[in-house]
Formats: structure tokens, C-alpha cells, sequence
């Protein structure tokens, strides 16, 4: 499945400071949906080079990191049940750094 | 920029009825659209500083820019309101130069940037000028151990010294509603009284010269942003170099962690400092002046000459460390004069460690 992963307010120093990823995530076999839970345990595999423990804390992201899915609040979508689509663009804020 | 996919997740924006929701607003749990989301929180800002006061027409204000999120959206906003509802205020944007090279001086480009786009003008002071020390140089002097209190105590009077110099009336300051639960935790972990009495204040000093104010008291770092987000607002998100404030990191996980189960835990907070009554047999320290600069001081000496006076002296420790405010009053007499400095490095207070 193609998708973009944006990562702002900081987490870029996660990934070589790298804002924007357009990335191809394989699917489980024999599944044609990609649940949030599961993009996130590829992002943590794939593109964070250090400090995970910014990024996630246990199963979940980090709390103080905002996702949006389209530009819009996960929240609504029901947080990491989220299923995901073609060409979804995905974003990750940390809301953790000085203001 | 509309998603023009339309998925069975998207939903109804719970103001207009109309647009697609893009946001679950923490304070309310309601779903908005951006447009309703704009317009919302900012005309909730507005009424945080029509209700309680905190400027009056004609006043020259300083915004205390860093560059990041929370400042970076206040100068936005303010500007923005300032036009909008007619408010009179002379706004400027107010800069600490820290002297830390890869982090200060990569965010100051970003408030000069602000200063072009928002149309205010900035001025910056800095530690070098102010005090003869960059952090760098502190840093270099003292170590990764107590830099944090020197910054945050120098940066303090900084701001101030700033907007002495710039005839300010007032400084407007970025902390959210996140920041200020979190220092209720912290005054209350660290059993400071003097501090959390005041602490929830919207505006503190009106019996000083520049009076501090909060337009952001009630504002959630969520919206804040997700403001900048939608907005595309040019802000800068680096961590300083120098080692983050631990204990502090703690209290705001605590607080984000408390957040995700319950939203409002914030706003509670909040609410309960606001609530706490001191019992007058609590002994709260005397503000004074100090004597060797003139700004206020509980002590014969602010915090900053006691800090400053160890570094050029060469004794980086004088002034690290602390007492409990209830104590204080009591130390107010220890320091007197330069030689018996040394024996009471550990008597006065530690104003830096919280901004407020």
C-alpha cells in the first residue's frame, strides 16, 4: 500500500531529520486492509532511526503526539483501529517541544 | 486541500452541519471543521482577554517570541484579534538571544521570519550583552548539571530588561493551558506555596513594572498545534541542546497521560490551583528589591546578580540549590556582603526554575 508519512514539530529528528516519507508497506497476507496499530509498528521498524520512545510508549504513540489521516484529527477515526487506503497521507506532531 | 475521497469515517462537522469534521476538540469533545475550529478558537482568545482585562487600548505590548509553536501562534493571533476587534495596542515582538549556537540562534531566524510575515517589529537582547555571559560560555564554566537554572533565571530578567528598554506596558507570554497544569503539579511536588498561590494568575506583576499576562491560560496545546498546522505557521521545533528540565518532563508526561484517559484533567487542574486558599498562617517570603540591580528580589540580591556574581567570580555553585519558601524570609538576612557570599550559596531562592 503507497502512503506518505509526515512527521512535524520535532519527530523529524527521529528520522535523519526527514519530514516526508513516501513509503510502500506491505500487507499482511491474504489481508486488503492496513489498520493504524499496524502502521505504527512499521513506521517504528522502518523509520525511526533513534529515540523510539519519543515516537511510541507501549502500543500506542507517544501521548503529546498528534496523528492526522488526510488532514484530519485521528481521533475521529477511531484512533489506531483506523483502517488505511491507497495514497492516505499520515501525519505525526509532536506537541512536546518548547513553545 | 479538501479531501475529495469520501470515507464512511468521515463525519459532520457539529457546529455548521455542513463541512467535513477535522478536529475532536480536547476541551469540549466536540467534532469540528476547520473553518468552525478558526473561527472558535479565536473568539475564544478574545473573550479570555476581554473578560479579564488584560490590556487596555493604547498600551505599547511586548510578545515574548521564542520561535516556537505556543509564541509563534500567540504573536499570529494577536495581531490578527488586534485588527479585528480594534484593541488600540502597539504590539512588538520581544527575543532572548540565550547564546546557545544551534539551537537559539536557528530559532531567532524563525521569529525574524515572523517579524516579516505578522508585520511586527522585533527586537532581541542577549545573555552576552546583559550579563558578559553567552550559555555557551556558561555551560562551558559550570557544566550540564545546573545550566538550566542560569538560563531560566537570567532569561526571566532578560525579558523584562527587554521591555523596560522598549517602554513596554505589558508582556504577553505563550504558556498554554498544558503548561500552566503542569506547573500546579510541580509547585505543589516541590511544596512551593509562594509559587502556586500565584501561579494560575493571568496576569502577575500589576504591582511591578511590566505586568505579565496569559491569553493562552485556557488554550490547549492541542489546538494550539493544530492551529499552526491548518495555518501552516512557520515555527521552530528543536529541543535545546542542553539537557531537558527531567523532573519537569515528568509532570508533563503525567499531565499528557492524564489527558488521553480524561481531557478535561487539565482544565481541572487549572481549576483547582485557581481554587486553593493559602491559610494566612502560611509564611509567605517579602518582595523587595535587590540591591545590586534593582529588580524585584525576595532576597538582598535577585537570584541573577547571586548567579552572576559566582560566575565571574569563578564559583558556579554560588546560588545553586535550594530552601523551602517558608524559610526564606529568615535567610533574607544572610546575604550581606561580598565575603560571606560563600557561606550561604545555598540560602536563596531558585526563581528560575519555573518561568512563572
Amino acid at each position: 500500500m503507497h502512503l506518505t508519512i509526515e512527521f512535524g514539530g520535532g519527530l523529524e529528528l527521529l528520522c535523519q531529520s526527514v519530514k516526508i516519507h513516501h513509503v510502500d508497506v506491505d500487507m499482511k497476507p491474504g489481508e486488503d486492509k492496513l489498520a493504524m496499530r499496524d502502521l505504527l509498528s512499521w513506521v517504528q521498524t522502518n523509520l525511526i532511526k533513534e529515540r523510539p520512545e519519543m515516537f511510541m510508549k507501549d502500543d500506542h504513540v507517544r501521548p503529546g503526539v498528534l496523528v492526522l489521516i488526510n488532514d484530519c484529527d485521528w481521533e475521529l477515526s477511531g484512533q489506531l483501529d483506523t483502517l488505511l487506503e491507497e495514497k492516505d497521507v499520515i501525519v505525526f506532531i509532536s506537541t512536546l517541544h518548547g513553545g | 486541500m479538501e479531501d475529495v475521497k469520501q470515507k464512511n469515517r468521515s463525519r459532520l462537522c457539529s457546529i455548521c452541519n455542513d463541512k467535513k469534521a477535522a478536529l475532536k476538540r480536547p476541551k469540549t469533545q466536540e467534532q469540528i471543521c476547520r473553518e468552525c475550529f478558526y473561527s472558535v478558537f479565536e473568539e475564544e482568545i478574545h473573550n479570555v482577554i476581554v473578560d479579564n482585562k488584560l490590556f487596555k487600548s493604547g498600551e505599547r505590548v511586548a510578545i515574548a517570541a521564542s520561535g516556537g509553536k505556543d509564541s509563534t501562534v500567540l504573536a499570529y493571533i494577536l495581531s490578527e484579534l488586534n485588527r479585528r476587534h480594534n484593541y488600540g495596542l502597539d504590539l512588538f515582538l520581544l527575543s532572548v538571544d540565550e547564546g546557545i549556537t544551534g539551537y537559539r540562534d536557528d530559532s531567532l531566524e524563525t521569529v525574524k521570519r515572523n517579524e516579516i510575515q505578522y508585520g511586527l517589529p522585533l527586537k532581541v537582547v542577549s545573555y552576552k550583552d546583559l550579563y558578559g555571559w553567552t550559555m555557551d560560555e556558561i555551560v562551558k564554566a559550570i557544566g550540564l548539571k545546573n545550566n538550566c537554572t542560569f538560563c531560566g533565571v537570567f532569561r526571566r530578567q532578560a525579558l523584562d530588561r527587554g521591555a523596560a528598554l522598549m517602554r513596554t506596558d505589558k508582556l504577553a507570554t505563550g504558556h498554554n493551558a498544558d503548561d500552566m497544569a503542569e506547573t500546579v503539579l510541580l509547585n505543589i511536588l516541590r511544596g512551593d506555596i509562594a509559587r502556586l498561590s500565584r501561579c494560575t494568575l493571568i496576569t502577575t506583576g500589576e504591582d511591578g513594572p511590566i505586568p505579565r499576562c496569559k491569553p493562552f491560560k485556557y488554550t490547549y496545546e492541542k489546538e494550539i498545534v493544530m492551529y499552526a498546522y491548518f495555518k501552516k505557521l512557520d515555527y521552530f521545533s528543536t529541543e535545546c541542546i542542553y539537557s531537558p528540565n527531567a523532573y519537569r518532563g515528568f509532570a508533563r508526561e503525567f499531565i499528557k497521560d492524564l489527558e488521553r484517559i480524561r481531557p478535561s484533567a487539565i482544565l481541572d487542574i487549572i481549576r483547582s490551583g485557581e481554587n486553593l486558599r493559602i491559610s494566612t498562617s502560611t509564611k509567605m517570603p517579602d518582595q523587595g528589591t535587590c540591591e545590586r540591580c534593582g529588580y524585584i528580589s525576595s532576597q538582598k540580591w535577585c537570584k541573577a546578580c547571586v548567579l552572576l556574581d559566582g560566575l565571574n567570580r569563578g564559583l558556579p555553585r554560588q546560588g545553586i540549590g535550594r530552601t523551602r519558601g517558608a524559610v526564606l524570609s529568615k535567610d533574607r538576612e544572610q546575604i550581606r556582603t561580598d565575603s560571606e557570599m560563600k557561606g550561604s550559596i545555598s540560602q536563596s531562592k531558585p526563581c528560575g526554575t519555573l518561568d512563572f
